[in-house]
């Protein structure tokens, strides 16, 4: 395949970056997105320039770590996919690729398609979690859970927080990761004594953050690799707002 | 130096209850004086962070992804094991311990396994309690399956995301230490070397990826939780930041690198598709649960493989080990595989690979059930090949996938380097020369939760004295230009080939000769081939950029000078063991039926390596491995 | 109370629990709004329609609502002005390109430019009917079996609804309304926490098939009725 790539080039934070064009000739359709990225930087070193600096890690679509803005939506066309796992049969021959980093006040660009995502980090260290500590467990089996309810936390849990939510939303808003820490340890009843502190943290760190408001466009839930369901903004405005009635 | 594993005396079910009720404590107005490094935020370096944090030490974590949620731990798709018995199927701590040292082929240490058993039902009742969304009956109760290697169904899980999920649980009560302020976190900081001070462990080297900046840090105890270097092979199922690097800088300077020729080669993943192929991906163990391996019995079959009648079909592990089947320990069914390809029947347009094959199962059960149990894992292979498992058979090569080699540790996790310590896959210590499946995701936990919080104590009660030592200290001085001047001599060769061509030269070799078969002609040459490659890296490698921005490239160059360091020390390793045993497979050492051929007599010892310069030979010093409990027999899953 | 207020009105969530409940009292408004006016429709010569616009504006209890009515409007305008002008600073530095016809309705990217719409429409309709019947001078009407003199309301719509632009007005904005509706109605349960996997369906039923067809349909249909009756 030959493919035209598009890439957002950007030195750092502070400078303003553009878009750069890259002509590739020997692309394979067995190619992962990220390994048609790798060939490119292997050239571009042999020719003497800098590499494309992209986040990437397990390669498997769990470790969230690839955020590639493709063509106009994050991860690319694919549904239920994570950059690294969107392979190049996906595309046609003769096609041209724009590839841009996340774009959100929140997540600050670290060089070209880097972005920093630690505001999703601050979320959680603000309360997205069951207090206890190592050794003070009871018997796991002591505390029946219906597999339902076990089953719809274990769905918002599979959120790899890659981000995909916010770059997509046009809001940049980070509701959608931040339903899914909230569902996920509502729907347990271990997570019910911090239930409402927990949903009042998050969201006012989540405001702090910088993200943007939800308007329920519901691209976020479309967009999700893992297809974490809009139930759980929801749910968690839910929470909030009970929250801030009963304390 | 004599090794000194420091295993409590006393019967093995009293080892660690009585160790525990007798080890010095730290009272909680001195832990608030002490600091602690944690290297790495997988599962043993999260686990531990949150742990000790919660004990009220200082606790600094270091990760070079961009947040601790990333670890490699996250990727482990199939399970974590634990002696419950809420199977009632006859499992017991004993049965556990029984288990792991038998599928670990002998090599392990008794005491480490039996206290990782004893430790493994805490694991589960701590992960429920921080919300972890284990699978569950339609009671509420939670529910478990069967592995490979075993006879009793003592493996929670969480659909094919168990890893992840215990991760997340881990990163959770980490995060809670972060927010309380108790522990620091310090992503895309990459540890470059340890400092040592007066012969112990006193802080970290670290290069923050974002500019390039060269830190120091001190800490009065320094944790590695750093997981395995599967990635010297260039192909693993490792991420791709996974390295060495950590443990090999503490390897240089004085702590041992015990049993480094111990790789596990995983017999389920997606088979190499080309040239340009960055990782592989790990399908996981539990689909032998349903799935029957087979290859066609007449060589060079092209049918499809639905096409193919079953009697013209192989189901070669059922044929060899009727009693386990398909559910045969990794070793051996990695080994199978390779038996197979290597006498040319192997399927696909490679021929490297054979059938896995759900026709069966979702005959018995119905696509429905096949869906709900392994559907995120069907996925994964649909977008990875393009073909529809329901309706084609998978198919599968095995792939190096962990390393039980690691830093020699003694039952406190401490390194020969005092108060360095090694926790999870970066430690040499429960799994011996093959680690059973959903065992991984146990230990780094046990060692993180359970074991290091307690035994950490050891050293840090005759710390209690020491004040933090300021990082202008001459050996921090002496760190910080040694690693300034490494990367230096790297930005300067400035030749033609990118660090990758280096990469997947030694992985080549190491794959080649030193991966699931191995001999001496072979290793022997692979020595070589590394050596050039050293020479080869050192004077050719290109590096774009600047050293002090960020530099993905400059990273990669770091981690593959250390690499191949390595290489050539498992190389040493695996012609210095001249036996067969677990993932270790000397060809010249096999039974008639082609099985491992341990030699009990000669190699029942840890191999654990001293670095004494560059260009030197490592020094072998042996940790003989003494089994009062277990009767040591050849491996048998007939 | 008040730091619950405070809470809710200070967080994201919480401003837009405002424009959930002050869209929905609209879309409700605007039920009653379109059952009275088709008492246009009603071939009378207008008493039914001039005797609900008395009924409108003389009894208290409307005149409360009506009230009401304004102020959600105004805070609905409020608000959604607030959450733009806050979700731009979200994203300062937009994407060269961006492809959501796959992820997201038109309508839901839209409701701003939707909204300015039934804005202008708002000021334009107001400035026709409620101003005039308010401050304007207006002409009167009695009927038989009805004491009291009535404004004529009804031949004040019958008049603005016999010029072509002013009707094409009205079934453009509605238009808008239906796109605007078709999202907001939905969109404000779900804001609301209401998402149940029964109830959702219906909900998002009720907001297609009620409030955009329905509705914009018969208020476009009054213009249009009295343009083909003048023809």
């Amino acid at each position: 395949m030959k493919l035209t790539l598009k890439v957002w080039r950007q030195k750092n934070a502070e400078n303003k970056g553009e878009f750069k064009t890259y002509q590739m000739d020997h692309v394979s359709e067995d190619m992962s997105f990220l390994e048609m990225f790798d060939v490119l930087n292997d050239d571009l070193v042999r020719k003497g320039e800098d590499t494309v600096a992209f986040d990437h890690d397990c390669r498997e679509g769990i470790c969230g770590m690839c955020s590639m803005y493709i063509n106009g939506r994050p991860h690319g066309p694919l549904k239920g996919t994570t950059t690294c796992q969107l392979h190049m049969r996906h595309f046609k021959d003769g096609e041209t690729i724009t590839v841009e980093p996340w774009r959100a006040t929140a997540f600050p660009i670290i060089k070209d398609l880097m972005v920093d995502r630690s505001a999703f980090d601050r979320i959680i260290q603000a309360g997205g979690y069951i207090s206890i500590n190592t050794g003070n467990a009871v018997d796991a089996n002591s505390t029946p859970i219906p597999k339902l309810d076990a089953d719809k936390a274990f769905d918002a849990a599979s959120c790899i927080g890659c981000g995909a939510c916010v770059a997509t939303c046009k809001n940049a808003s980070a509701m959608l990761f931040v339903s899914a820490k909230v569902s996920q340890l509502a729907l347990l009843p271990q997570g019910q004594p911090e239930r409402h502190q927990r949903v009042k943290k998050m969201v006012e760190i989540m405001d702090a953050e910088g993200f943007g408001n939800c308007t329920n466009t519901g691209a976020c839930e479309v967009e999700c690799p893992k297809g974490i369901s809009l139930e759980n903004i929801a749910r968690m405005n839910r929470d909030f707002l009970v929250a801030n009635v009963v304390d | 130096m004599k090794l000194d594993a420091k295993i409590p005396e006393g019967p093995i079910a009293e080892k660690w209850t009585k160790y525990k009720a007798t080890i010095p404590l730290v009272n909680p107005a001195n832990k608030r004086h002490i600091e602690i490094i944690v290297v790495g935020s997988g599962l043993a370096g999260s686990s531990a962070a949150a742990s000790l944090a919660e004990m009220g030490y200082k606790v600094k974590v270091f990760c070079f992804q961009d947040s601790p949620r990333r670890a490699h731990s996250i990727a482990a798709q199939g399970g974590i094991n634990a002696a419950k018995n809420y199977s009632n199927d006859g499992d017991s701590v004993h049965r556990l311990f029984y288990d792991t040292i038998k599928g670990g082929d002998y090599r392990s240490r008794e005491g480490n396994v039996h206290r990782l058993a004893e430790v493994s039902t805490s694991i589960i009742d701590q992960c429920v309690a921080q919300g972890v969304p284990f699978a569950r009956e339609y009671g509420g109760l939670l529910d478990n399956r069967s592995f490979g290697g075993v006879q009793v169904s003592r493996t929670f899980y969480a659909k094919g995301q168990t890893g992840q999920q215990l991760l997340l649980g881990a990163y959770s009560a980490l995060s809670r230490q972060i927010g309380r302020k108790q522990a620091e976190m310090y992503t895309r900081h990459e540890m470059l070397d340890v400092v040592i001070i007066d012969g112990k462990a006193r802080g970290i080297i670290a290069r923050n990826l974002t500019n390039g900046k060269i830190e120091r840090y001190f800490g009065h105890a320094v944790v590695m939780a750093t997981g395995g270097y599967g990635n010297v092979f260039f192909l693993s199922t490792n991420a791709m930041g996974c390295n060495v690097t950590a443990i090999w800088r503490a390897h240089k300077k004085g702590a041992f690198f015990g049993n480094p020729c111990f790789t596990q080669i995983h017999p389920t993943c997606i088979p190499v598709s080309g040239d340009h192929q960055s990782k592989l991906t790990l399908m996981s163990e539990s689909l032998r649960n349903d799935g029957r391996i087979w290859v066609p019995k007449a060589k060079g079959d092209n049918r499809k493989p639905s096409e193919i009648p079953e009697d013209e079909r192989d189901y070669y592990l059922e044929r060899r080990y009727p009693a386990f089947g398909n559910l045969v320990p990794r070793d051996i069914a990695s080994r199978a595989a390779k038996e197979r390809c290597d006498a040319g029947y192997g399927v696909g347009t490679s021929k490297m690979a054979v059938y896995l094959d759900f026709s069966d199962a979702i005959n018995r059960l119905g696509k429905d059930t096949i869906e709900a149990r392994y559907g995120n894992l069907f996925e994964i292979y649909d977008k990875i090949t393009g073909e529809d498992p329901y309706t084609n058979a998978m198919r599968i090569y095995p792939a190096v996938h962990y390393t039980m080699g690691g830093l020699w540790v003694d039952y406190n996790l401490m390194t020969t380097i005092p108060g360095l310590y090694a926790t999870g896959e970066c430690n040499f210590s429960d799994h011996g020369a093959n680690r059973l499946g959903a065992s991984a995701l146990m230990q780094g936990l046990a060692d993180g939760y359970f074991v290091l919080p307690i035994t950490i104590g050891d050293f840090l009660s005759k710390e209690i004295g020491t004040k933090a030592i300021p990082t202008n200290h001459p050996a921090f001085e002496e760190a910080e230009n040694a690693v300034t001047e490494r990367i230096k001599k790297l930005m300067s060769i400035q030749g033609s080939e990118p660090v990758d061509y280096f990469h997947k030269k030694l992985g080549l070799t190491m794959w080649e000769y030193c991966g699931m078969g191995r001999n001496a002609e072979g290793l022997a040459k692979a020595k070589k081939i590394v050596q050039e490659i050293k020479k080869d890296f050192w004077s050719n490698v290109r590096i774009p950029g600047a050293p002090n921005e960020t530099n993905p490239e400059l990273e990669k160059a770091l981690r593959v000078a250390d690499f191949i360091e390595l290489g050539e020390l498992m190389i040493d390793d695996a012609l210095n063991r001249n036996e067969s045993c677990g993932g270790h497979f000397r060809e010249e050492y096999q039974t008639p039926e082609g099985e491992a051929l341990r030699d009990d007599n000669n190699y029942a010892y840890v191999a654990a390596w001293e670095y004494t310069g560059d260009n030197q030979p490592e020094v072998l010093h042996k940790e003989q491995l003494v089994f009062d409990n277990i009767k040591l027999v050849q491996r048998s899953y007939k | 109370m008040a730091t619950v207020t405070a809470g809710i009105i200070q967080s994201s969530i919480g401003r837009k629990y405002l424009m959930a409940l002050s869209g929905l009292f609209l879309c409700t408004f605007l039920i009653v709004h379109m059952l009275g006016n088709l008492a246009l429709f009603k071939d009378d010569g207008g008493q039914a329609f001039n005797e609900y616009t008395y009924f409108m504006t003389h009894n208290p209890l409307i005149k409360i609502i009506a009230y009401v009515n304004y102020a959600f409007i105004l805070l609905h305008i409020f608000y959604s002005l607030t959450l733009t002008i806050y979700n731009r600073k979200a994203r300062p530095e937009s994407y060269a390109l961006v492809n959501q016809s796959k992820s997201a309705t038109w309508s839901s990217r839209n409701m701003g430019i939707l909204g300015s719409v039934i804005l202008i429409f708002l000021i334009v309709h107001m400035r026709t009917f409620w101003f005039e019947m308010k401050f304007g001078t207006m002409p009167t009407i009695q009927y038989d079996g009805n004491d009291m003199v009535l404004k004529d309301m009804y031949s004040v719509v019958a008049e603005a609804f016999s010029q072509v632009w002013y009707v094409a007005l009205y079934v453009v904005s509605m238009f808008a309304i239906a796109f605007h509706l078709y999202h907001g109605f939905q969109s404000g349960f779900q804001t609301l926490g209401i998402n149940h996997h029964k109830y959702t369906p219906i909900i998002k039923n009720i907001g297609m098939i009620l409030f955009a067809v329905i509705i914009p349909a018969l208020f476009a249909a009054m213009p249009l009725y009295f343009l083909i009756l003048n023809l």
